[in-house]
């Protein structure tokens, strides 16, 4: 369609045809005003600020409402339009409590900058107001209904973005008012969406209200610690007395891949940090009890054991487990610290998804795997096990979005009527268990069907359904831990026969991915590599390593039960819960545990050294998508220390060279500017220019961005663009493995972690959020929650 | 039960059954019942609409659109099942005609949302009834399964092979929801809130199909036309204002009462002779002359002829119908107040000049009216009035702010009188008037 010529304010443009009047005003940097309209969610027309002239309409028209059409003249700043806007401000403003000094939205409330733009401070109208006492609905969501102004933002957004349509209006006229599902309650999902979403301060939020003002706070954009789908929140923090406090999560940079969305642990459960019982110090196991001690006792204690264990038994007597939750760099420089300076393929992690499988099956297979943002824009999607509802919520949100805004074709196979069953074009339900034989059956394997028919899900159903999918190019295949090992093959294999289709594997926490793609594996090295066949890494790390796979973490156990195990490096990990081990096994081993907190595992540990977590460090984070994305730090708390920072004081105790496990260099750090005075952004850009080009010398081995520098020069997949990354946008990794057939998968050893929305692993438990609404004795318990309302 | 009121002057059409029984399906079928819809089916769509064409019948719900037009907006093809409403759901202050027609003649209504949906091409047709018209719903439905059972509705009506259901709908009590697409939402079984617009809902309405929405007036006379001819309607009223339409005189008249006049009959005609004159010997003060929504005329803004285009002229609208006629012993401030009272609680709340402004001059009048009103509140009723005015998402606003703002103009002397801390002067008057 040719694009539609219209006159705004007197500048001419074209846009193309639908474009609604307000966006086309947008597109040439004239704003018109307005409340209600929310691009993405439904049209209101309701608050009326974005009234307009246009000519040949007696009445001032919405802009927010109207589709512009050829030859439209439009006038934004004439008397009329701006006596309307200002009106409605009064409007808005008579009832209003005006208690902007106490209001958590003070400062960043659309009401108070529409008020100083469009100007309505003098109050006409001396009668009393309507009042109303603020209500508490959920741990956390609080509503005000005097601050409130009416916008349908929030009954919108979690009607039609969450699909839980929990809010509602009820009442009409001046006694009309927001109202939760339970009428004095809210049972939800507790997202927070609303609370983002409101341009005033009618919703705050248990987690921050009354906390402090937003211009109090520094605010780091940074990635979520917890599930894997890698949302960008942005921290509120603030000085306190051990360094920092982390106060507000929220996404007021809508720039991540994840828009709009956050689900309440990106927005919320940032305050496990802050939890009493947090490690402070270093502690040593002395005489079967902990205690204190500085952090040079515990490097020197961990290097002696480790050195005298290495010597007497080799390194093949020591393991080491990583983590899902450290960064990149972290992992990386573990397995390096393993294999390099421990002499040991000893190395795991908790699996929670078959990567290597997947890279294997991906073997040769250029663009093969989709992004998040993918994931928003495809014309189709199959979804095969996993509920992302509970485990995946921004996949989730992209799924659905996608299904409503693009109409995409989503196309669910699943054991249980997850809840996406609602969006899907097709929901097929098939016997638990059977999603392997699915796979089969889409392979081409037809006697694969009998374990899946049953009731309505017939053979011919079956049959019609892949037919279907073979129909739809650029579709997005997505399974859940379900699928493992060969059943990846096939579902491959079937995808092979689909023009310009892409998978994407689910892991379960915020760095899975990383920590496979960064080779926590006995077997391969990073990017997948058989530890036979690194010679790019020996070369490089100019030293010859260990070319025999390693112990598997539950090998590694019953080798410490059985005495050939003497050492045990744990880094951010809780086997000892996740998989359930009996403690005695692991009474005769040396253990070195990473934490923030005493732990199942940690408690078994002879050297506990206090953690930083994600939001405490820099580094980078890959999504299960396989999107790489910059963690950015939100400051330093005096008691902890990152990983990678306590990884290298052992290895320096441990007398090894610093220069090999971490290329950092030395120069002179370059001048950003500053000798011509040049202004802070511009010197940030600078900044992030020299050193995406290599030019910014890293001049500490502490700096994660020169561990970065040799991942991406080294890991397969990892060569993205480091200006795009530095600058805070995701870059999407590709997974390949070199050679598909060595790869030994071990898919028993995969464990998925089964969080719902309000559970985290470990780490989940330390939030207080979180537990409210768990705790929250007005909710369903979690066996009997039907979240799903009615609509 | 309304009594039934007479003048010579009246020209039945609309209320040429009522008091005649014609509820009873049998007694309708004596007085020309159902042949309006027979003939319909005979002449096909196309000659339905240009009869209607033909008749300048106009809305009697308030705006007064051209029915025929209307109809003919609505596609021939459509995707969608297409939809006839009849909107029932009368609560316009000062406006009580379509409960006498439902009353008195619930098959004339029924035969019109028939004769509209072979307009159309719709096969189904909703008769929503306003919450509180509890009695007359009771009528309707009696009447709906009369007709079904002699097959003038349901499958292959009167053998035409021509399916047309009817069913009735009763609102929950709110004025707003006769506003069509807030009528069209209730119907679907949500909150009473009218749509955006366009699309308009000859294109997409109740359930996203196209949809014809007339008034029960305006669709109770579309037999008669069927019957008599378009052009015999036209020549009743003024040119572009075809037929006659029921009056619903009220207020401070010695009879009043609905009466059915044609259009164009001259508004003090209608007050003195009609309406007896006024009360005890009273002096005509002002009039409401379509509902209370509508700009109201000093007395000596009566010579006009009652119908769209000359009401439009003399700065107001004919509206629902609805005369409301004040003498000389009214406070326009409390007449102000109490329609505000109306439009406040009847205010959907959905968009913010209605919601707040209506709360915002029923508080300023209810203070004002008793005794503390100060200057600036006779400036703050017309700024509150003139923002609201075109500016909300559906009409009801502009029907809380027209009365507001032509009273305010045209007594702005009674709003005086009140300040200072005086109670209202023609209260006090009629508090003295009253023996002890
Ligand atoms: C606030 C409001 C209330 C209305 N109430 C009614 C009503 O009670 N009955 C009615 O027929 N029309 C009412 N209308 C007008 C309808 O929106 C619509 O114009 C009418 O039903 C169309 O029928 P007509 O063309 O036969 O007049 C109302 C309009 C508004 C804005
Ligand atoms: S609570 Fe906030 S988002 Fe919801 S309607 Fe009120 S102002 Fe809008
Ligand atoms: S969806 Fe996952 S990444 Fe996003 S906020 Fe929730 S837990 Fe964090
Ligand atoms: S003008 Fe606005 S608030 Fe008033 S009834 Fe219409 S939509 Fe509702
Ligand atoms: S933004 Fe257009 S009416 Fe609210």
């Amino acid at each position: 369609m040719p694009d539609v010529n219209i006159t705004v304010d007197g500048k001419k443009l074209a846009v193309p045809a639908g474009t609604l009047l307000i966006e086309a005003c947008k597109s040439v940097g004239i704003e018109v005003p307005s409340f209600c309209y929310y691009p993405g969610l439904s049209l209101q027309g309701a608050c009326r600020m974005c009234l307009v002239k246009i000519e040949k309409m007696p009445k001032l028209q919405t802009a927010c409402t109207t589709v512009v059409t050829e030859g439209m003249v439009v006038s934004t700043e004439i008397d009329e339009v701006r006596q309307a806007r200002k009106a409605m401000l009064e409007l808005l403003l008579a009832n209003h409590p005006l208690d902007c000094p106490v209001c958590d939205a003070g400062g960043e409330c659309e009401l108070q900058d529409m008020t100083f733009s469009y100007g309505a401070a003098e109050s006409k109208l001396i009668d009393i107001k309507n009042h109303k006492d603020e209500q508490q609905w959920s741990p956390v969501v609080y509503f005000d209904r005097p601050r409130c102004i009416m916008c349908y933002r929030c009954v919108r957004i979690c009607g039609e973005g969450m699909d839980v349509w929990a809010l509602g209006t009820a009442n009409r006229g001046s006694a009309q008012l927001i109202m939760p599902n339970h009428s004095d309650y809210l049972e939800c999902e507790e997202c927070g969406m609303c609370i983002d979403i409101c341009p005033v301060g009618a919703l705050t939020s248990g987690a921050y209200r009354y906390k402090t003002r937003p211009w109090e706070m520094k605010h780091v954009g940074t990635v979520c610690t917890h599930c894997a789908d890698g949302c960008k929140t942005t921290l509120g923090v603030r000085r306190s007395p051990t360094g920092m406090q982390i106060v507000r999560g929220d996404n007021r940079d809508k720039s991540g891949i994840n828009g709009d969305f956050l689900c309440i642990k990106g927005r919320y459960a940032f305050d496990f940090a802050s939890h009493d019982h947090r490690i402070q110090q270093p502690l040593i196991r002395r005489e079967g009890r902990h205690v204190p001690a500085s952090y040079d006792q515990a490097y020197e204690h961990i290097a002696l054991r480790l050195k005298e264990i290495r010597e007497q038994h080799g390194g093949h007597a020591i393991g080491v487990i990583g983590s899902t939750r450290t960064s990149n760099e972290e992992s990386y420089l573990l397995q390096k610290f393993a294999r390099l300076l421990l002499g040991t393929n000893n190395i795991d992690h908790h699996r929670t998804a078959d990567f290597p499988s997947f890279a294997g099956a991906l073997a040769r297979k250029k663009d093969a795997t989709a992004s998040m943002r993918d994931v928003f824009n495809a014309p189709a999607i199959l979804l095969i096990g996993n509920d992302p509802t509970e485990q995946h919520p921004l996949l989730a949100w992209q799924i659905r979005n996608n299904v409503r805004l693009h109409r995409a074709r989503l196309y669910v196979v699943n054991s249980s009527p997850i809840k996406l069953r609602r969006q899907a074009a097709s929901f097929t339900q098939i016997p638990a268990g059977s999603e392997p034989q699915l796979a089969a059956f889409l392979a081409g394997d037809d006697s694969a069907a009998n374990a899946l028919a049953s009731g309505e899900i017939t053979r011919e159903a079956l049959a019609a359904l892949r037919d279907k999918l073979r129909g739809e190019p650029n579709l997005i295949i997505i399974f859940g831990s379900e699928l493992r090992g060969s059943s990846i093959d096939s579902l491959v294999r079937f995808g092979a026969a689909i023009s310009g289709a892409k998978f994407v594997c689910l892991g379960d926490y915020a760095n899975s991915r990383g920590a496979a793609d960064m080779g926590l594996y006995p077997d391969l090295l990073p990017g997948y590599v058989p530890v036979g066949s690194g010679a790019r890494f020996h070369e490089e790390w100019g030293a010859p390593v260990p070319t025999e796979p390693g112990m598997n973490l539950l090998q590694m156990v019953d080798a410490a039960k059985a005495g050939r195990l003497k050492a045990l490096y744990i880094v951010g990990a809780n086997p000892v819960a996740r998989y359930n081990l009996d403690p005695f096994a692991l009474s005769k081993t040396f253990i070195v545990a990473h934490d923030m907190f005493l732990t199942e595992t940690a408690l078994l540990a002879e050297v506990i050294l206090p953690a930083a977590n994600a939001y405490e460090k820099s580094g980078t984070f890959t999504n299960t998508c396989g999107d790489l994305q910059l963690l950015k730090k939100a400051g330093d708390i005096t008691t902890v220390k990152s990983d990678f920072e306590m990884l290298l004081r052992v290895a320096d105790r441990l007398g090894f060279d610093l220069r090999q496990l971490v290329p950092f260099r030395q120069a002179e750090r370059a001048d950003l500017g500053q000798s011509r005075g040049a202004q802070s952004g511009e010197a940030d850009r600078h900044a992030i220019w020299l050193e995406a080009h290599g030019l910014e010398p890293k001049l500490s081995p502490f700096d994660p961005i020169a561990m970065l520098d040799e991942i991406q020069r080294l890991v397969p997949g990892y060569d993205v663009s480091r200006v795009e990354l530095l600058a805070g946008n995701d870059q999407h990794t590709s997974i390949e493995a070199g050679v598909a057939s060595s790869i030994a998968s071990q898919p028993e050893l995969i464990l998925p972690a089964n969080d719902t929305l309000f559970t985290s692993g470990t780490l989940g438990r330390y939030s207080r959020t979180l537990n409210s609404v768990i705790e929250n004795p007005r909710r369903a318990p979690a066996d009997k929650a039907d979240r799903e309302v009615v609509v | 039960m309304a009594d039934l009121v007479s003048h010579p002057d009246e020209v039945k059409v609309v209320s040429r059954r009522f008091g005649q029984g014609a509820a009873n399906l049998d007694r309708y079928l004596e007085l020309d019942g159902y042949k309006a819809v027979q003939k319909a089916l005979s002449i096909g769509p196309d000659a339905v609409i240009n009869e209607m064409k033909a008749s300048n019948l106009r809305g009697r719900g308030g705006a007064g659109f051209p029915t025929g037009m209307k109809w003919s907006f609505v596609p021939k093809q459509a995707p969608k099942p297409k939809y006839v409403l009849c909107n029932g759901d009368e609560s316009e202050p000062g406006t009580c005609k379509d409960r006498l027609i439902l009353e008195h003649d619930p098959h004339s209504v029924i035969e019109g949302v028939v004769v509209a949906g072979i307009a159309v091409g719709s096969h189904t047709g909703y008769i929503y009834i306003r919450g509180e018209y509890r009695y007359l719903s009771e009528i309707m439905q009696k009447a709906l399964a009369d007709a079904y059972a002699r097959g003038f509705l349901g499958k292959n009506i009167f053998g035409s092979g021509y399916d047309f259901d009817v069913y009735w709908h009763g609102g929950a009590g709110a004025y707003e929801v006769g506003e069509e697409s807030a009528l069209m939402e209730s119907l679907e079984g949500k909150r009473g809130v009218p749509r955006i617009r366009p699309p308009f809902p000859a294109v997409v309405g109740l359930w996203g199909g196209p949809t014809v929405i007339n008034n029960v007036e305006t669709l109770a006379s579309v037999p008669h036309i069927m019957l008599g001819g378009g052009e015999w309607y036209a020549s009743l009223g003024t040119p572009k204002n075809g037929g006659t339409r029921l009056f619903c005189l009220s207020g401070h008249v010695a009879k009043p009462g609905v009466y059915e006049l044609p259009l164009g009959y001259n508004l003090k005609k209608m007050i003195f002779e009609v309406g007896g004159g006024i009360r005890d010997g009273n002096k005509l003060k002002a009039v409401t002359p379509g509902g209370s929504s509508t700009p109201v005329l000093k007395a000596d803004e009566c010579d006009v002829g009652m119908d769209f285009d000359q009401l439009m002229k003399a700065g107001s609208m004919l509206g629902s119908g609805g005369v409301v006629v004040l003498d000389d012993t009214t406070c326009m401030v409390k007449y102000l107040q109490r329609i505000m009272m109306f439009y406040q609680h009847e205010s959907c709340g959905w968009c913010i000049p209605c919601r707040e402004g209506t709360d915002w001059l029923k508080k300023t009048l209810n203070r004002f009216h008793a005794g503390g009103g100060v200057e600036k509140d006779i400036g703050n009723i017309q700024y509150l009035a003139e923002n609201m005015l075109g500016r909300t998402f559906c009409p009801l606003g502009d029907a809380a702010a027209m009365p507001a703002i032509s009273i305010v103009k045209k007594y702005r002397n009674e709003f005086e009188d009140h300040l200072n801390g005086r109670p209202c002067p023609l209260e006090a008057k009629a508090l003295e008037a009253v023996p002890a």
